[in-house]
Formats: C-alpha cells, structure tokens, sequence
C-alpha cells in the first residue's frame, strides 16, 4: 500500500501514462485523502470512547440516545457526530487584538503536525503509506513540529491566559521528548534501523522477542517512552497547557468553532500515532504475541490495532484517575528522573548487547 | 542558586473563571508562573441581604439566609433560627432539635461533600469529583423528601421547622449511612493517597496557628492549623452536648501542619464524625411530637440584642440581631466565616506558583453568596 506500489500499478492501469508526474501526484494523493479519513474517523472514534470510558470510570453511562426524536443514536454513537455539526455551525470568533495571520495558521500547524506522522506509522505487514528508512526519526521530527503551532496560538490569541499555556507546553513538550528519543535509541541500537517495518520485522516471532522483553532496559524504557509521550500529548496528568481549572483553556481559550476542533483532532491523531510507535517500537507491532497464532496477512492490522488501542485506553485511565501535576514538578520529574534513567538505559543496553548479544 | 527575575504582570483570575468558586476576582501580580501579590476583589454577589432584613419580619428573613451559602443552606437556616429563639428565650420541643441536628449534619456531610469534590477539580482530577456528588445527590434526595426542595430549603422555622420528618425517612437515612462509610475509603484510595494529589497540597499553602487566630479563621481551616475549636463542643448550642463525637484537627499527616492536605483532610475527617452525631440522632429521636407545637403566633422577639453562632461546614458563622420589640428587626449582621477564610489569602498565597494559588483557594472552601451577602 506505499506509494511506489500505487505509482506502479496506476501505471500498469493507464498505459499510456505510465511514469508520469500527474500519476505520481495521484500517487500520493490518494493515499492522502485515506489519511485525511483515518485521522476524521479516529478523532470521531476517540471522542467517543474516550466519554464512554470516563463515563464506565465515573458510575455514569454517557452519551446515551433511546426513543424517536432528536438524539443521539444508539448508545449514543452519533454524539461525536453531532459534536462536529455543532462546532461546524458555530460562530467563527476571531478575538479583535489577535494576530489574526498567526491565530489562523496555529491550528493547522498543530494539525500538520500531527497528520504528515501518520504517513510513516505501519498498520499492518504491508499497511503503511510511505516505509522510509528513516521512519522513526521522521515521525519524531515530524511530531515536534505541533509545539510550533500551540506557540503560535499562545502567542496570536493576545490572552494572557493563552501565553501561559503557550509557554508552559513549549517547556514540556521540548523537555519530554528528549527522554522519549532517548528511549526510542534503545529500540534503534537494537534493531539497527531506523524503518518502522524493519524494526517491527526484527521483533518476529513470539512475544519473547519483542523489545520490550528484550533486556530490562528496554522494559524500563518502555514505560519511559509512554509517560514520556502522554506529556507530549498534553494529556493529564500533564496536562497543564490546558489545564482548565487554571488557564482556563490554556493556549485555546480564544478559539471557538471549527478552529478549536483542529485542535482536539491534532490531540487525537497525535495520540494514535504516538500509541502506534510505542506498539510498533516495543510490543512487535503487527506480530502476533503466540507465533503462527493468527499471524497470516491480514491479521497483523487486527494486532497492530489491538495494542494501539489497548495503549490509548491506558492514556484515557490515566485521563480520568490522575489529578495534574504542577508545572515545575513536571520539569523536575523530566530533567531529574527521566533523563539520567534513560542516558544509564542507553549505556545498560549497550552493555548487555556487548555481553549477551 | 541564582533567582531571575522578569517584568511583573498583572493578572485578573476572575471574575469569570472555573475555579474562583463563584464571582470572585483575584488580582495577581506575576512574575512569571511566580506570584508575589494577590488581592481578592468581592461584591460581585452582594444583594444586601443585612439591608434587606431591616425591612422585613423576622420569619420573611429565613429564606434570605439560604440564598447567603447555599451549599449549606440548612446550616444558615439553623443559625438565624437558634439566634432569634434566643433572643425571644423560645424553648423548643425535643424533636425538633433531633431534626435540626439530622439536617445540618447531613447539610455538613452534603457541603463538605462538595468542598472535597471541587478541590480535586481544581488540582485536575475529576472522577472524585463525580463520585462524591453522586452521594451528595442522595443526601439532596432526602431534602427533597422531606421539605420539597433540593438547593434553598427555608426548612426550620423560629420554634420549629415546616414540616415533619417525612414516613420512612429515617429508615432512608440508615440506609444511606451504610452505603455512604465504605465509600469514604474510596475516596481516601482514589484522591486522598494519590501520590500526585499529595505532591500538590502537602507543603502549600501553610496557615500557621497564630495567623489563622488573628485573622478570625474558623471552622475546618482553622481546626487544620491544629486548634481544636469546634462551636458544637465549646460553645454548644441545640442538643450537640448530648451526642459523641471528636472535633478533628490537622497533624501535618503529608507535610507541614496546616498545609492544604491537612484542610482538606480534616473536613474528610469531618463528614465521618458527622456520620456519627447522625447514627446517634436518628436513633435517639423521640418519635412523635408535633413539630408546630412551639411555633409563636406572631415573632416580636422583646427589645435588646443578641449575638449568636453556630457551627457551619465553613465554620464559625454568626448573627447579631438587635430588636426594638416590633416584627422587623431594626439590625441583622451577619458573622461570615467564608469572608475571614478569604481575607486570609492574601497571607497564604505569595511567594506560591500560579497552579498553587487554585490549590489554596480550593482548599479555603468559600462560598462567594456568603461572603458577598
């Protein structure tokens, strides 16, 4: 499903295009477009699990919808739907003393973002829109692009309330993923690769060869890697750009509408993609945990799924038990405890593979 | 280690803002994340309740006084009633006591309920939250049995209350009592013992004893700074001598004496008492008796003054009322103990970080319809 295969068989379709530059760009916007939905459909997916888990987690049944008349579905199924045509119907607010370029461009930014990520995380054996041999380090590279975006609406929405949050998220966020990369090495100085689909074939074979059983520094990583991204995600209990019951709504106070959507549609994509590296990274991506226990073909997107969703359920535990942590708290649990872990991790793993690789 | 210091900003918490616990306004001076001079601005809510009561009898009052803190709405009504009882040297029947008692202890239950609640939402936790209205709404289902009204009851009259205890409200009682104390370990499991909850209260936000006494803290911020005063047992009013229970204090459990963690504790501490004075009273209630039985015909309390105090969830909660013999009273002040726990922000908060400020003022428990009156 990459590109190069669609170019190809684009071409073998209209011969008398073949190895044009209008099929290339067909190419790649086909595959576009299908991002473009996974994202909308995950955004709609997550919003509503993530209210029916807070409503299992709080004794209560969310979104529910019964009888004829004007409801939500089903087990309230349609609410994110109904959410959307709300956001898509209101008043687009622009705040008068804004930076209105900058307070316009900020959510598509954090919305790139999060969207060009997905381009390199595999789904599946052959599920994956562009293998490149740089995969991790690009969705990286790539996810750190969002901090820019939620500076920017910091910044343009001239609210002080908004520039707290700005300020506080580009603190975190530029602090967390420093220990996030220093454990996604761990994985690299394994496998030796940088492609997501290398580095998930290396994993084969039971769940014994993932990463995360690997050596114990892996395991420690592990759990580095994922609280480390639940930080970059702006999650609670670290969520204190947002932090609603001080900024207010932190850096998207000013926004309203469709504009403030863009947002949450980042955070949700965001959260996907992060959740899949971790999945992909340490817990084998699309391998069965059993070999040959449902591991043909199709199956790896059941598995890769599977974890992705098990670790985003983890995230929204975390959502609706923990309370927040205060700013300087979590500058202290980074610089003072994740990052020295890490740097001894890397050093740990280097040795063991010395000694037992 | 070297502090920097940048240009100071001057920021407005308020009045519209999630956690100022109603209209309140804090004008903060920041440096940074850092603040050093907070000032709380109040009168949003002011609806001259004092004024309002020199122009109407003294049973039109009552429901005035459940519009002041209507999160303990009954606590009020109690106060206003045991003042000018005493002032008319009005004996009420027994029974009413025994119900007086049950709905201000189940009010106390109820408020600081919700006290506890809101605290966990302001530090960001938001499933305590819900679990503790989920069992507040029990305690609102039983007003509401029992008087029609869930908020603002108007429920106890001078000499008496409006209605009778409603038939099977005591068995309901029981019943909620037994649910309700195995789930004060959950809470303690869920937010009192969570790690991150200690991080962000113990330690912040110290009232050192002698603060807190000059600046007229009472109620459980008091009794948190480690000063055992508790007007049910060192003032007593009603039938509180008759019941036992221990008057909680603060012991530093997670950091400094008197620290957030311990406000917050000891009104944990507190719903459990009430929980005790409550068994004792619905069991040693006397069972009939007519609750209209003291109710006088006309209030015109003889000319002279009084003040009177009780013990409200928010603490020491006083009403002066002078009397020149007619129906109207010529003054009604009102002692609001929400008022001295605020004045004392200003004390607690510099120096803390803006996160810690949502943190202290959580923990003070106003109510801002008070304070404003």
């Amino acid at each position: 499903m990459s590109v190069d295969t669609l170019f190809d068989f684009l071409g073998s379709i209209i011969p008398a295009m073949e190895g044009s530059g209008l099929l290339l760009v067909i190419a790649i916007l086909i595959p576009c477009l299908l991002l473009f939905l996974v994202v909308a459909v995950n955004a709609i997916v997550m919003v509503y699990a993530e209210r029916k888990v807070a409503a299992f987690m709080q004794d209560r049944v969310g979104p529910m919808g019964q009888g004829v008349g004007l409801h939500a579905g089903k087990w309230g199924l349609l609410q994110t739907v109904a959410d959307a045509l709300k956001l898509l119907t209101k008043e687009d607010i622009i705040p008068k003393n804004a930076d209105k370029l900058l307070f316009i461009l900020a959510p598509f930014m954090i919305f790139i973002g999060a969207f060009v990520t997905i381009v390199a995380v595999p789904f599946g054996e052959n599920v994956i829109v562009a293998d490149f041999n740089i995969g991790i380090f690009y969705i990286l590279a790539m996810g750190s692009l969002g901090v820019i975006g939620i500076i920017l609406a910091g910044w343009s929405s001239n609210n002080k309330w908004s520039l707290y949050g700005g300020m506080r998220s580009a603190a975190q966020i530029i602090s967390y993923e420093i220990p996030a990369g220093l454990s996604i090495i761990i994985i690299i100085m394994l496998t030796g690769t940088l492609s997501m689909q290398g580095i998930i074939q290396y994993q084969a074979g039971g769940m014994f060869n993932w990463i995360i059983f690997a050596n114990p520094f892996s395991f420690i990583a592990f759990f580095i890697y994922f609280i480390s991204v639940v930080a970059e995600t702006n999650r609670t209990p670290f969520d204190i750009p947002e932090a609603e019951s001080e900024l207010v709504g932190g850096f998207h106070t000013e926004y309203s509408g469709m504009r403030w959507s863009f947002f949450f549609l980042s955070e949700y994509a965001n959260m996907l993609v992060v959740c899949a590296v971790a999945a992909a990274g340490f817990l084998g991506g699309w391998h069965s945990p059993i070999p040959g226990y449902f591991d043909s073909n199709g199956w790896g997107i059941f598995w890769m799924m599977s974890k992705i969703v098990f670790l985003i359920f983890v995230m929204m535990w975390f959502r609706w038990t923990f309370p927040r942590l205060r700013v300087d708290q979590l500058m202290n649990i980074c610089w003072k405890v994740f990052l020295p872990i890490s740097l001894i991790n890397i050093f740990g793993v280097g040795i063991w593979t010395l000694v037992f690789g | 280690m070297g502090v920097v210091h940048g240009e100071e900003m001057v920021l407005n918490i308020g009045p519209q803002h999630p956690s100022t616990h109603g209209v309140l306004r804090l004008k903060v001076k920041t440096d940074g994340e850092i603040i050093s001079e907070i000032t709380p601005v109040i009168g949003y809510l002011h609806r001259c309740f004092e004024k309002h009561c020199e122009n109407m009898t003294y049973d039109q009052v009552i429901p005035f006084t459940d519009r002041c803190d209507y999160l303990a709405a009954m606590a009020n009504n109690f106060g206003y009633v045991v003042a000018v009882e005493e002032l008319m040297e009005l004996k009420v029947p027994e029974k009413v006591e025994y119900i007086r008692v049950i709905m201000a202890e189940l009010q106390r239950i109820a408020s600081h309920l919700l006290a506890l609640g809101v605290y966990g939402l302001d530090i960001g936790a938001f499933t305590p939250f819900l679990f503790m209205l989920r069992d507040r709404e029990r305690i609102l289902d039983m007003f509401e049995m029992t008087c029609g009204a869930r908020l603002l009851y108007n429920y106890m009259w001078v000499g008496g209350v409006s209605h009778d205890l409603p038939k099977g409200f005591v068995e309901t009682a029981f019943q909620f009592l037994d649910y309700f104390e195995p789930q004060i370990e959950e809470y303690n499991k869920l937010l009192t013992y969570n790690k991150i909850f200690i991080e962000r209260t113990a330690d912040i936000g110290v009232l050192p004893q002698d603060v807190a006494i000059s600046y007229g803290v009472s109620g459980p911020n008091l009794r948190a700074s480690g000063v055992k005063w508790d007007l049910r047992r060192n003032d007593t009013y009603s039938i509180y001598e008759k019941f036992d229970f221990d008057v909680c204090i603060g012991d530093g459990g997670q950091g400094t004496l008197g620290d957030c963690w311990d406000r917050y504790y000891v009104r944990m501490l507190e719903v459990k008492e009430s929980v005790k004075i409550l068994r004792q009273a619905l069991a040693q209630m006397p069972k009939d008796g007519d609750v209209h039985q003291a109710l006088p015909k006309k209030i015109r309390p003889p000319k002279g003054s009084i003040y009177s105090r009780t013990e409200t969830p928010r603490g020491d909660l006083g009403f002066y009322i002078e009397s020149d013999g007619s129906p109207i009273p010529t003054r009604v002040k009102m002692r609001s103990p929400a008022f001295t726990a605020l004045s004392v922000l200003g004390e607690l908060a510099g120096g803390w970080m803006m996160s810690d400020v949502i943190s202290i003022l959580g923990s003070l428990d106003i109510v801002l319809g008070e304070i404003d009156r």
